[in-house]
């Protein structure tokens, strides 16, 4: 089916050649950083993660989300996600190769990431997470293809691809959990040590990653014409509603334990991110505050079927949620995480611009396959006339 | 350019002459070398069951007590002056309320409040380090060591999140332009890879105490743990000591004199 992308519109090569440029950059950059080391970046001694493992995380949730299409139309026979599953899997595969560019762009020695496999260390979460998600990868890339495939010679799917489906849906569970084990468990890291990490990140993935396909899934309709169809999109909303008011209702519980308890260690970030520190705001506040009310008015937006069913407001509640959730998870997370330090001090941490161009361009290479495996999508549903949607 | 047959012949006969020879002397020396995957100890090594540290927090009173003792360390092992926050630290000096920020209060006496206190990697029963580690890079050894291999390590630096007690450094860039007076009998190390104190087992292994025990003049004292006549344990017995954040349960080797 490659053969499909060189079949396009000039504005199709336009658009992967302006995420290519945008890669470019972010490769130069890279090179820059692989010379100096990781002194180019805004890391310190004290907050030794930052960007980059914000960005993993966040992508591991946004890969996750696959499922919330695929356990409607697999486990409960909802049929009208069928037509869109396969934008799901194959965003999912663009998401999982980024957070894995995340983790390498990372590594102070990356040459040696194949340590992890050649000297295997069960006892490490980080071990597990690199299993998790190549497995998850393989299952998403295997399963989309053949039943793209098969869509495309009009034959049914083998029958060993059903297997491989349910095992993708509790695989995707997996890699959200074991993906806030690798922070949960740590002691000293007050933000962190929560046994509610792994199900908030599962209710954040679950309401972010749909927002993003659906987003996403406005474009190619704009762009191609393809329509998803107003009954799967409404559903899906409807998904994305309930996750995110489960996302916002954990995030209230950490408050309640922290300030009811009144407990110091389980304040001191939480108030750090939202107010500073000394009477002295970090800059992190201002973008916490706007990841509150973000979330608060996509809430009130999308609670009131009225509203969510108003297409032209849909949109803007999308996008209010994915940058609320993205300030939770890409920022928040982790600077609240090293803030305060082990000895109760604050280092201030801001992302360098090397950094931020690193991770742009690793933005464009997730835009270059989920653009390229869309692409060839929706050419084999042209293809086989299940473009148009059927009434 | 093009290579004959003739060429090609020559060159993969050389080749093959060298590996062969190559592989003849190794075979020499495997003889005399320890068994893969096996370790001797030096003939001189000092051994314990659990190695630990005993600071009596009393005898440092100015500046240059801890000075001492951290100099002595960082040169020994080539640790940069790095300014900035991207910096590397073995053996560092801090106030009580960082040190100790569980415990301070307002009214304890000076000398405690507004003193300062060693920190360095406490060596722990149950080290968190390890645990996260993907590579086995750092380990803790039979006699309580937690040690680092800066060559398998992959620089992921979940050992840093891990650690509860900000006790390991990142090398962020070449260490070497900052190291004013290279010591060439221990290894500099790279940039990308975390390293943190070892309890000096180099020096152990030569019969020597750590290079800051033997610079603090018996103000640092170090000792087998289960070994209830050691230094160590005397002055646990003798004094009232505490430790960094026991309630996360890692079990800290180092004790401090208060």
């Amino acid at each position: 089916m490659l053969e499909l992308l060189f079949k396009g519109r000039p504005r199709f090569y336009l658009w992967m050649a302006f995420l290519a440029a945008i890669v470019g950059l972010g490769v130069i950059v890279y090179i820059f950083q692989l010379v100096l080391g990781l002194q180019v970046t805004g890391m310190s001694r004290d907050v030794s993660w930052g960007f980059y493992i914000s960005q993993f995380t966040y992508f591991v949730g946004v890969a996750a989300s696959a499922v919330m299409l695929v356990l409607p139309a697999y486990f409960h026979h909802y049929v009208k996600f069928k037509r869109v599953i396969i934008f799901g899997e194959f965003m999912a595969v663009g998401a999982v190769i980024m957070c894995m560019l995340f983790i390498v762009v990372d590594l102070g020695q990356p040459q040696r990431v194949l340590n992890v496999l050649l000297h295997p260390t069960p006892n490490s979460v980080m071990f597990w997470d690199m299993m998790v998600l190549s497995g998850y990868l393989i299952l998403n890339l295997l399963i989309g293809w053949v039943t793209l495939e098969c869509e495309r010679h009009d034959v049914t799917p083998p029958k060993w691809i059903k297997p491989l489906v349910f095992l993708s849906v509790f695989w995707a569970f997996s890699i959200h959990t074991v993906t806030a084990f690798l922070y949960a468990g740590l002691p000293g890291r007050h933000y962190w040590l929560t046994a509610i990490m792994a199900a908030r990140f599962l209710a954040s993935a679950f309401c972010s990653g749909p927002a993003i396909l659906m987003l996403l899934l406005l474009v190619v309709k704009k762009a191609t014409k393809f329509d998803p169809g107003k009954d799967a999109m409404r559903t899906l909303a409807t998904i994305i509603t309930y996750a995110m008011c489960i996302n916002v209702f954990f995030y209230l519980l950490e408050l309640f334990t922290a300030f009811y308890s009144g407990i110091p260690g389980h304040q001191h970030p939480i108030l750090f991110l939202f107010s500073g520190h000394d009477g002295h705001m970090a800059w992190v506040n201002g973008w916490m505050w706007t990841a509150a009310v973000f979330a608060i008015a996509s809430l009130a937006l999308l609670i009131p079927p009225a509203l969510r069913h108003n297409e032209a407001l849909l949109p803007w509640a999308l996008i209010m949620l994915v940058i609320a959730s993205w300030i939770d998870k890409g920022l928040g997370l982790l600077i609240g995480g090293f803030t305060p330090t082990p000895f109760e001090t604050v280092t201030n941490y801001t992302p360098s611009l090397a950094e931020i161009l690193v991770g742009l361009g690793i933005y464009g290479i997730g835009g270059l396959i989920v653009s390229a495996l869309w692409k060839i999508a929706i050419d084999v549903k042209k293809e086989t006339g299940t473009f148009e949607l059927k009434a | 350019m093009k290579k004959s047959r003739r060429d090609f012949l020559k060159v993969a006969g050389l080749s093959a002459f060298a590996l062969g020879s190559a592989a003849a002397l190794n075979l020499g020396s495997a003889k005399a070398a320890t068994a893969e995957g096996t370790y001797e100890t030096a003939p001189a090594q000092l051994k314990a069951k659990r190695w630990a540290m005993v600071i009596d927090t009393r005898r440092f009173t100015n500046a240059a007590d801890f000075q001492k003792v951290i100099d002595a360390c960082h040169h020994e092992h080539n640790v940069p002056d790095i300014p900035g926050n991207q910096n590397v630290k073995w053996l560092w000096k801090d106030t009580f309320a960082h040190t100790f920020p569980d415990d301070p209060h307002g009214y304890m006496p000076d000398r405690i409040i507004h003193g300062n206190f060693l920190l360095l990697c406490n060596h722990c029963d149950n080290p968190p380090c390890v645990r996260v580690c993907p590579t086995g890079a750092t380990f803790r050894q039979e006699d309580g060591i937690v040690v680092m291999d800066p060559h398998r390590c992959i620089g992921c630096r979940f050992c840093m999140a891990g650690c509860p007690y900000g006790s390991r450094s990142f090398n962020f860039r070449d260490p070497l332009p900052f190291i004013k007076d290279v010591n060439t009998a221990y290894p500099p190390r790279t940039r990308g890879v975390v390293e943190k104190c070892t309890f000096c087992t180099e020096r152990l292994a030569k019969g020597q105490l750590p290079a800051c025990v033997e610079a603090s003049d018996g103000a640092i004292l170090f000792g087998d743990l289960s070994d209830p006549a050691s230094t160590v344990r005397k002055a646990l017995a003798e004094n009232f000591t505490i430790r960094r954040k026991p309630t996360l349960g890692t079990g800290p080797g180092v004790y401090y004199i208060i």
